[in-house]
């Protein structure tokens, strides 16, 4: 009764903060603009179908791949003995779904219990890779401090996760087979419940132990789960490893043009009309944004934005940068970082864009005004110099497990930069002024265009 | 050499069924005009129906999209559309796949919609249908050649195989570098990167991209796009191989070896 009533408890304040949390993100992805990506249903299910069920991106590294699999799958069918023991905790029952399923209980459970085991080898071995392998896409300048730290203890989390799981059902299998178990339906047998690893790993590690001690392993298994099971929901929106549920939404809204196509902004089209045709009446948006390109997050496309709370600082992407592989300061998985850290820093000190689009802080916030200064693209965040470095190669977008586009992000600041500051390097500038007089982006006069037909 | 301009053929009520879009380097650079010159020459050898804009063309506007400038971008964009529609152009042919992905991908948005073909798939297709018929053997027979994914071809846009195919009808070993096909290096120049020195590094992205080519063992490197051509030029200098080895566009290399 008591257990219930704690783990009712438990349940509410869980999923109650779980859902606080959500609610924030989803109010800082919708500080972007506006953008449709509600068309071609069919091609989006397709993408979120193959990439982010099927893992179809994470195949290019094949022994990553299968690792990760393995926790995937490990994650998804273990939401079957979630249920139950939820079911078990509010109703204080053990294993209520035993006599209703039977035979297909103990496969369910062996099932799961295989795959636990599987998950566990794959956590160790990112443990080391992330750890004891000196792999240089765990290692670069955004990787130190936090990310680093946030990167183990999801997988620290995971091992008590698979650590408890065996204590539970080891320790029930040793019960069992003294004629001792609480579960539902086999109090008083004696016998195993024939679950894949625990029948094994129980009596090894348990038998011989007296009633006392296995009814204690028992709970500490189950309580010990849960409660890291509530952990791990509530710490998901702070960390990079949101992923698991953001990749799905993520995949399903991603980009379906050519990767080649930038967008066309709207408010620059209205622009160019005008001068085209001093007649022209530009169209009257309420939503139309205060500037050209983008300055802070609240410039870029809530898509940008759910990519960045969508991106799980794999470093894929900046692994096969042409920038980043030859030393530049470059890293598109940094551009991602700071967008979303960005968010979070408005967040944190309830800022808010005035009409100007610029952030002014909410009223009595520490530190609010210093926060208020910071802007997406600046010293803080993304300077120019990374800015500079992107050659639109698409290599980080094609890498990118989870489809997040890095691409869209870094062209709306150089957007901002050139069209709003009139900042770019000489060169740029030289060719743009080429361009507009000569028709070409080096110094020749448009007249020679067709001087190459006259020579053999 | 003969090459129609479209103001000449709209003269006597001409409508060519393809616009040969030239580029900027097509027209301007001195390397990349031999391969104007090269593909006019399959072009007129096999006697497709086309016509270029000539003194009538200007930049696509690719790089200051991608340096930032849409403003600039657009106006070149709009102008060129108007030329275009003004010729009642369908169809166009291009060498450069930085004017390919601008004309086919981003000039739809501004009111530019034409079937835009990259030179390698147009190559590609001639071949397939029988009408460019290589000299017994060829000259490139058997030699060790890669190609170089150029980005805005390969990932930009799907197209990793018609450059291939073409290199196959040449009968020539094709070796692959490491990174190819989706995992293609980028030869350091897209994003408007051509028009400016790269930022402080460690290496030159296109000595990084010419390194792995010549690690191959090839002899020629293919390229199919006018930056990918002076970048990976300049990288083989910089291994001072440019006596050994040679950078050739697909088209120059079928114009020498046309029956």
């Amino acid at each position: 009764m008591i257990q219930s009533i704690l783990f009712l408890l438990l349940l509410i304040a869980g999923f109650g903060f779980f859902g606080y949390q959500l609610k924030s993100i989803i109010q800082n992805i919708k500080l972007g603009r506006p953008e449709d990506r509600s068309d071609r249903p069919g091609e989006r299910w397709k993408n979120m179908i193959l990439v982010a069920f099927g893992q179809q991106k994470m195949f290019k590294r094949p022994i990553p791949a299968l690792l990760h699999l393995a926790i995937y799958v490990a994650f998804i069918i273990t939401q079957i003995e979630l249920v139950e023991i939820i079911v078990d905790g509010i109703s204080g029952s053990h294993r209520i779904f035993r006599p209703l399923l039977g035979g297909f209980y103990t496969f369910t459970i062996s099932f799961i219990e295989i795959l636990s085991v599987l998950a566990f080898v794959a956590t160790l071995a990112f443990l080391i890779r992330r750890n004891l392998l000196k792999l240089p896409r765990f290692h670069m300048d955004e990787m130190t401090g936090w990310p680093k730290l946030d990167g183990n203890i999801i997988l620290y989390l995971e091992i008590m996760l698979i650590i408890f799981i065996f204590m539970m059902n080891g320790g029930d299998e040793a019960l069992y087979n003294m004629a001792k178990t609480h579960t539902v339906g086999a109090a008083g047998e004696a016998g195993s419940f024939g679950f894949s690893i625990s029948k094994i790993l129980g009596p090894a590690l348990f038998g011989g132990m007296s009633e006392a001690s296995l009814h204690i392993i028992e709970r500490i298994g189950w309580w010990g789960h849960i409660l890291v099971v509530f952990t791990f929901l509530n710490y998901l929106p702070i960390s990079k490893h949101f992923h698991i549920m953001l990749a799905f939404p993520n995949t399903y809204f991603a980009r379906l043009e050519p990767a080649g196509e930038l967008t066309s902004p709207q408010n620059i089209q209205e622009e160019i009309k005008a001068i085209f045709d001093p007649s022209y009446q530009p169209a009257e948006d309420p939503n139309a944004p205060n500037r050209f390109g983008a300055k802070d997050v609240t410039d870029l496309s809530w898509k940008s934005l759910l990519d960045a709370y969508t991106c799980t600082e794999c470093g894929r992407c900046s692994s096969v940068c042409p920038a980043n592989l030859t030393g530049k300061k470059l890293s598109p998985r940094k551009v991602m970082m700071d967008t979303r850290d960005r968010m979070q820093e408005i967040q944190q000190f309830k800022l808010k864009p005035d009409d100007t689009g610029m952030m002014v802080p909410g009223n009595g916030v520490e530190g609010a005004e210093e926060a208020a200064k910071n802007t997406l693209l600046g010293e803080k965040y993304i300077t120019e110099e990374e800015l500079r470095a992107c050659t639109t190669c698409n290599a980080c977008v094609e890498a990118c497990p989870v489809m997040i586009n890095p691409v869209d992000i870094i062209v709306e600041l150089r957007r901002y930069l050139v069209m709003e500051e009139s900042s770019m390097p000489e060169e740029w500038a030289s060719m743009s002024n080429n361009i507009e007089n000569n028709g070409a982006p080096w110094a020749f006069p448009a007249a020679d265009r067709f001087n190459w037909a006259n020579e053999e | 050499m003969q090459v129609p301009v479209m103001a000449d053929m709209a003269a006597q009520e001409k409508k060519p069924e393809y616009l040969f879009w030239v580029g900027c380097a097509g027209s301007y650079d001195a390397r990349y005009q031999r391969v104007s010159r090269a593909f006019v020459k399959i072009l007129n050898h096999v006697g497709v129906d086309y016509a270029v804009l000539g003194p009538e063309e200007t930049c696509n506007g690719d790089p200051a999209k991608r340096a930032g400038n849409e403003f600039l971008f657009q106006m070149q964009a709009i102008q060129n559309i108007e030329t275009m529609n003004m010729y009642e152009v369908k169809k166009i042919i291009t060498a450069c796949p930085h004017c390919f992905n601008t004309l086919k991908n981003e000039y739809p948005a501004l009111g530019g919609n034409y079937e835009v073909i990259h030179h390698s798939t147009f190559l590609q297709e001639l071949i397939d249908a029988g009408k460019v018929n290589l000299k017994g053997g060829g000259s490139f027979k058997g030699k060790k050649i890669t190609f170089h994914d150029s980005c805005y071809l390969g990932r930009a846009n799907g197209i990793y195989e018609a450059p291939r195919k073409v290199l196959e009808a040449l009968d020539a070993d094709l070796a692959e570098m490491k990174r190819c096909r989706t995992k293609g290096l980028c030869c350091g120049a897209g994003g408007a990167q051509m028009f400016k020195e790269a930022e402080n590094g460690k290496k030159e992205i296109n000595v990084e991209r010419a390194e792995e080519a010549l690690e191959t063992g090839a002899k020629i490197i293919a390229a199919g796009c006018p930056f990918c051509m002076t970048m990976m030029t300049d990288g083989v200098k910089h291994f001072e191989k440019e006596e050994e080895v040679q950078v050739l566009d697909l088209a120059e290399m079928v114009a020498e070896d046309l029956e």
